[in-house]
Formats: C-alpha cells, structure tokens, sequence
C-alpha cells in the first residue's frame, strides 16, 4: 500500500539522525604500543606507580583471562575482537599537576562546551563536582573542598590506590573478582583509571557526584574502574555520562564498576551512556562490555541503578544488586535505545539472600530501524531469603517493522514464601498517536520524541533533575525526530 | 471562502467513502453535519485534516483560496485547521501542559514567531481552562489518559481555545454528553466564534444544535451532502429520523 510504504519511508527518515557528537579533541597523548602480554601490564601498572600487590593482581587476571573464554550468550553479533590490536594504554600528557579549571586543556574544556556540560557551569550553576575521565585519566576533580569539609573521598582510582591504599585493598574486587566473567578479567588486568568515592558513616552527600568519560585515542580501549563505598548511613547519588567522537575502527570498552552500601547507607547510581553508535550502515560504533554491580551489605541498604543507554553498537550490560542484609531494597530504572543497526542486550541481576528483601525493576526498551534490543534479567532468591519480593516490569516498544525487541527473564527462587511479578508488554507507536499530534501541528519527527519520552518517563523521573533534561534531548537525537 | 471541496472522493484502502461531495463554508459560518452512522462524516474529517490512509481520489479541498490535497497534517494544523476528535487519543507519559506547549510552539515556529515564554504560555492555559471549566489538574496529567468521556472532549475544546484555529471540525463532540458538559463545550464554541473563523459541527442528534446555533444544516448519506438547509432542517431530521433519507436516496 502506497501510504504504508510513505510511512515506512517516514519513519525511516526521522529516525536516521547522524550523531551530533563526533568531533576529535586534539590532546597530545602518551600511548602504548598495541597489543597485550604481560609486560603491557608491567608497563601499565609501572607508568601509574602502582604499589606491587596492584600488579600482582593484575597478572593474577590476566593469567586468568587467558584460560577464559568471550561469552556468547547474549544476542548480540560482531566479527571477532582481536585483543593484540588495541592499545591499552593512553594518557594525555600533563605538564603539571592543575589546581583550577584554568589549567585545564582549553580544548578539553572547549569539548565539554560541545556538549553543552561545561563544566565551569556545572561548578558554578549546577552545584556539581566533576571528576573528567579522558582518555582513563582523571584530569581534573572539582568541589574537592566541598566534599573534604565532609570527609568525602572523590578522586581518580589511581589517586585512591596511592592515598588511600588500605580502604582500596579492603572493597576492591570484593563485588565484581577477576573470575567473575571474561570482560571483567580483562578490565582487571589493564584497567587504567576511573573514580574512587567513599562516603563516611552517617554523612549525606551534599551534591551530586559526576563523572564524564570521554574515548577519545583513537584505537584506544577503554578499561575503567570505578569503586563506590558508602559507609553505614550515608547516602550518596552519583552520576556517569559519556559521549565519544566518531570513528571508524571499532573501539572495545570494558568497565568495571562495583557498589558496596553499608547497612542503612543508600547509592543511587545514574548513568547517560551516548558513546557512538556506529553509522547508518552499520560501521564503526563502541562495542560496550560493562560489569556492574553493587551489594547491599548491611540491613536497610538501598541500591538503585537507573540507565540512559542511547549509544554504542552494542551493549552488554546487567547492573545488578545482591541483597544481603535483611530489608535491603534493589532498584533497576533502565531506558535503552537502538537504531540503525545497534544491539543491545542489557537487564539486570537481582539476588535476594537477605530476609525481607526487596527489587523492584522497570526496563523500556526502544527499538527502530534495524537494531536489536534485548531485555535479559535474572531474579534469584535464596533458601533463607525469607519474604523476599520482587516487581519487574518490561515493556518494549518499536519503531517501524525491522528491529527486534526480546524479553528473557529468568526467575529462580528456593524460597516458597518469595513473590515474584514479572509483567511484559511489546507495542508499536500508534498512528493514531501519531496523527493526533500531527493534528496539533507537532511533525511527525517531534512527535515521535514526545512519544517516546512519554514511554520512558517512568525511568526519566528517576533521574537527577539536570540529567534528565540531557537524557530527553538524547533519546531524541538517537531517534532523531522519531524521538523529539 | 475558507473552505471550498469540490466534488470529493476518499477511498480507504481502495473502497470508496467519500462519493463526489461539496461544501463550501464562508468566515464567521457554523455548518451543521448530520447523517445516519457509516455514512462518511468521519472520514470527511480525516480527510480535510490530512489523515494518512484516507485517499483523495477525486476532487479538490480548497483552503484559503489553496488546494490542500497534498498539504501534511501538521502544515494544514499550522495554517489554522483543528479536529476535535470523536475518539481523544490517550499519550501516556505525556502531560497535557507539555504536549499543548509544543503544539503552540509548532505553530509559532510555523508562523516564524518566536517559542512562547513560561509565563506567558501559563497565563494562556488558565485562561482557557476557565473557558472550558476544566479542572486545574487535568492539565497535569498525561494526554487524555484516564480522563472521562466527558473529560477527553471538554480537553478538546480546551486545546481548540488554546490553538485558536480558522476552521473547526467538532467530529461528534456531543456524543456521550450530559447536558452539563454540552453545555460547557457550547459555551467554549460560542465564544471563539468570530467573524474570522467557521466551525463544522458533525453531530448525531439535533441536541447540540439548541446550544450551538448552526447557520446551516447538511445531511449527509452514502457518501455525499444530499440535503442543505438551515437550523429547521435539523429539527425536521430529529422529529423524522433519518428514515425518509434513507428512502430517498438509497438505489
Ligand atoms: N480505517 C478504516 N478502514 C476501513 N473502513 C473504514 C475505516 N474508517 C471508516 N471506515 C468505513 O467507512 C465508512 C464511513 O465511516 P465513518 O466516516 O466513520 O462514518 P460516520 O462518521 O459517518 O459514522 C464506514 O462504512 C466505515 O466502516
Ligand atoms: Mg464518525
């Protein structure tokens, strides 16, 4: 039919947005050769000074890795990743140590401005502090003042290792181990920065924590660390964007980041993930390999994971919660986006080992053009986990009629007294939403935005106020006017 | 003339609906269309708003002396056209203060206006929203989700004062209404007529007529205008039924 097919073509148009972040910054960087071995490590753990047991730990992973397969059982497809073809190491060049924005990189700053976070304005309108991941280290961390008013400890996870190297042994690797899985065996041995955060007992982050990570090397994998402790009755909420320029080459990134929440202590953590996503066509893009994950140690402990994943050719990534203190509440608010030819496989892990436990999970996933969207969850309950409850809810909506949308839930509970709801829906925009709006004079590219933020709200809301407004925006760009 | 049609045919998915219809309708009319169900009022509507799927086979729409055949559903939107539909659509997730904000927005950047600021746009909303009797609430929900029968066409009317168009289609607006809620969606049609905009009042019972006022009445059938007059007719439709239409103009 003539006006089907007008419509496909519509729809098509609107949701081939080109991606608005690709811009290079140009910052000498100081590389390793490519490819891994163990002196890769060596010489990665010795141009960090990193104190003996770190290296013998990273040796320990990689001897591991070696022996370890690549997962293939999510539904996601790409050609082999050849590991001896990626830098691991890559800084930019510091002349000295900065004390003030001032000193920072014009340029740097310069593309913060692109994206519209400059960080001279979160400093000063947004109360924000803003730890700047590029290329894996950390160039400038601001509100340290703030923070050390309230003994807060925020700084780069190399800093952590020379300052802090007790509190770093105690919590590191206790969530997510080497053997956890091959991604994070890899991370472990040539991870080369990221964020240390410890909240003392009983304090109350006054601001919300913020890290922006940037890949910007070309060729440069990315290989982050990020640890979280927030000590008994604390409460933080801390926030991870990230954009990269475009390129060509496929650019491999294996986070690791580990939550530990104390008993009555609260994380909320939020991510905005808009790494390139790869062309229309389907080259180039992030592939994005995550291991998240955070314990609810003690009684009472909350942990909430909301995601934003508008970015990457493909995503692979379950932030999950094991509730271990009795009480102790899980959280899982994602929103995950595809077009052109992205994949995603992303969910979550709730394990209920404490009495009284509690998860909630509420997953929408957008798909349009070509893409692949995939939820896939898991919700355990132990023998003793009496009481235990979970709610999770996935909903999956497509755009036109040559993208998949999958729901696998997995539900595993030994407790005959745990109650477990799992509700899933899949629907297509309707046209009579479509025309209604159209009728009111929205296009259909706007409409299409307002749409599906409409979709999404339910985890939109979760978000800091300031994210919120960048993640709406996101979402229409991804979709590009099929998201307004 | 706002609106000129001339000899219209629509199709659906092939099957003729529309079968060679006029109408003409001046600034500062109201035109009353009445016919038996089935018979094409709907789909007249769709077609004058630019529904997709609703085919134009034959004939001409004439908008502002301009043939709007091809024209989108939001450009004839922006030039003034506004449908009140039979069936308000729910959006959830989408509160009515930020869809009616965009929609504003859409025609002011159509007319090249600059984007309505905060104050301004909610000094317009309560405004309207008096017109309409709307509850201060109902805007802060999501697009007509939840809303009554009553609720979902008071909020049409509502984003008619809001958008403030030429040409008015009410698809129906009357149906389902107690005589409160008629009333109120009267009272909003009253008082934005002017001498520079027309509505169309497609309606099933003459009921609405004693609170709207139309300067003529159409009856509708098969497909096409069969009968015109003024407000009497309706109330000849109304002690009659549609049977004697029927009987006459069936083949
Ligand atoms: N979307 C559609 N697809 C197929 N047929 C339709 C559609 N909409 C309306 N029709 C048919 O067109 C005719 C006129 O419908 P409609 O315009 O809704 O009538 P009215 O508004 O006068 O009750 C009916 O026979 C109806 O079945
Ligand atoms: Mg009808």
């Amino acid at each position: 039919m003539a006006d089907e097919k007008k419509e496909k073509e519509m729809l098509e148009d609107v949701t081939s947005g080109e991606y608005k972040y690709g811009f290079v910054t140009d910052i000498e960087t100081d590389q390793a050769p490519k490819g891994l071995s163990e002196d890769i490590i060596r010489l990665i753990s010795h141009k960090k000074n990193e104190p003996e047991w770190l290296l013998e730990f990273r040796l320990k992973a990689y001897r591991h890795w070696l022996t370890m397969e690549e997962p293939n059982w999510a539904l996601l497809h790409h050609p082999p990743i050849n590991y001896q073809d990626i830098i691991y190491y890559s800084a930019p060049k510091k002349k000295k140590e900065l004390n003030s924005l001032d000193e920072v990189d014009p340029e740097l700053l310069d593309t913060f401005n692109k994206l519209g976070i400059s960080l001279e304005e979160q400093k000063h309108l947004a109360g924000v502090a803003v730890d700047a991941v590029v290329d894996s280290v950390s160039v400038k961390t601001t509100f340290k003042d703030t923070l050390a008013k309230h003994d807060i400890i925020f700084c780069s996870f190399s800093e952590a290792v020379r300052d802090y190297p007790d509190l770093v042994k105690k919590y590191f690797a206790t969530v997510v181990p080497y053997t956890d899985n091959y991604f994070a065996a890899l991370n472990a041995a040539v991870f080369t920065d990221g964020s240390f955060c410890y909240i003392p007992k009983g304090v109350r982050c006054p601001i919300e924590l913020s890290t922006y990570f940037r890949i910007n090397a070309a060729n440069t994998g990315q290989f982050e660390r990020t640890l979280l402790v927030a000590d008994e009755g604390s409460y933080v909420s801390y926030l991870e964007g990230c954009t990269a320029p475009q390129r060509d080459e496929n650019q491999l990134h294996a986070a690791v980041v580990e939550l530990i929440a104390m008993k009555d202590a609260e994380i909320k953590y939020s991510t905005v993930q808009n790494w390139y996503p790869g062309d229309k066509n389907g080259k180039g893009g992030i592939y994005n390999f995550v291991t998240k994950r955070g314990i609810c140690k003690g009684d009472r402990a909350k942990i909430s994971w909301t995601q934003v994943e508008t970015g990457s050719a493909i995503t692979w990534k379950y932030p999950s919660c094991i509730l271990k203190g009795d009480y102790s509440v899980g959280e899982f608010y994602s929103v995950a986006v595809t077009n052109n030819y992205q994949q995603a496989d992303t969910g979550t892990k709730m394990i209920h080992l404490g009495k009284n436990t509690k998860s909630t999970i509420i997953s929408k996933g957008i798909s349009a053009g070509k893409s692949n969207n995939s939820y896939r969850g898991l919700v355990r309950v132990s023998k003793k986990a009496d009481n235990a409850r979970n709610f999770s809810q996935c909903d999956s909506l497509l755009l036109g009629d040559k993208c998949g949308a999958h729901t696998f839930p997995y539900i595993k509970t030994a407790n005959p007294n745990a109650i477990v709801e799992h509700e899933a829906t899949t629907s297509k925009i309707s046209e009579d939403q479509l025309f209604y709006c159209q009728q009111r004079g929205i296009d259909m590219e706007k409409a299409i935005g307002l749409i599906v933020n409409g979709y999404a709200k339910q985890v939109l809301k979760k978000l800091p106020m300031e994210f919120a407004v960048e993640a709406q925006k996101l979402l229409a760009i991804t979709l590009e006017g099929s998201v307004g | 003339m706002l609106l000129n049609i001339k000899n219209l045919h629509v199709s659906i998915q092939g099957k003729e609906i529309i079968k060679g219809l006029n109408l003409s309708v001046n600034k500062g009319e109201i035109h009353a269309i009445m016919g038996p169900n089935g018979t094409g009022k709907s789909t007249l509507a769709a077609a004058i708003t630019g529904r997709e799927g609703y085919e134009i086979t034959k004939g001409e729409i004439i908008y502002k002396g301009q043939v709007i055949n091809d024209w989108s559903p939001e450009k004839r939107a922006n030039e003034g056209v506004f449908m009140s539909f039979q069936y308000p659509i729910e959006i959830p997730g989408v509160s009515m203060t930020n869809f009616m904000r965009t929609a504003l927005n859409a025609q002011r950047e159509y007319k090249k206006l600059p984007p309505i600021s905060a104050g301004e746009f909610l000094k317009k909303m309560e405004s309207k929203k008096k017109l309409v009797e709307i509850h201060s609430k109902l805007t802060n929900r999501s697009v007509n989700e939840g809303f009554s029968g009553g609720e979902k066409k008071k909020n049409e009317i509502f984003q008619m004062a809001m958008l403030e168009p030429e040409l008015a289609i009410l698809d129906e607006t009357d149906s389902g209404l107690d005589i409160d809620a008629l009333k109120v969606v009267a009272k909003g049609v009253n008082q934005l007529k002017s001498k520079e905009n027309a509505f169309i009042v497609i309606t099933h019972y003459q009921r609405l007529l004693d609170y709207i006022v139309p300067d003529f009445v159409h009856v509708m059938y098969n497909g096409k205008i069969v009968k015109s007059g003024g407000k009497g007719l309706a109330l000849e439709l109304e002690s009659q039924g549609y049977e004697w239409i029927k009987e006459q103009f069936d083949d």
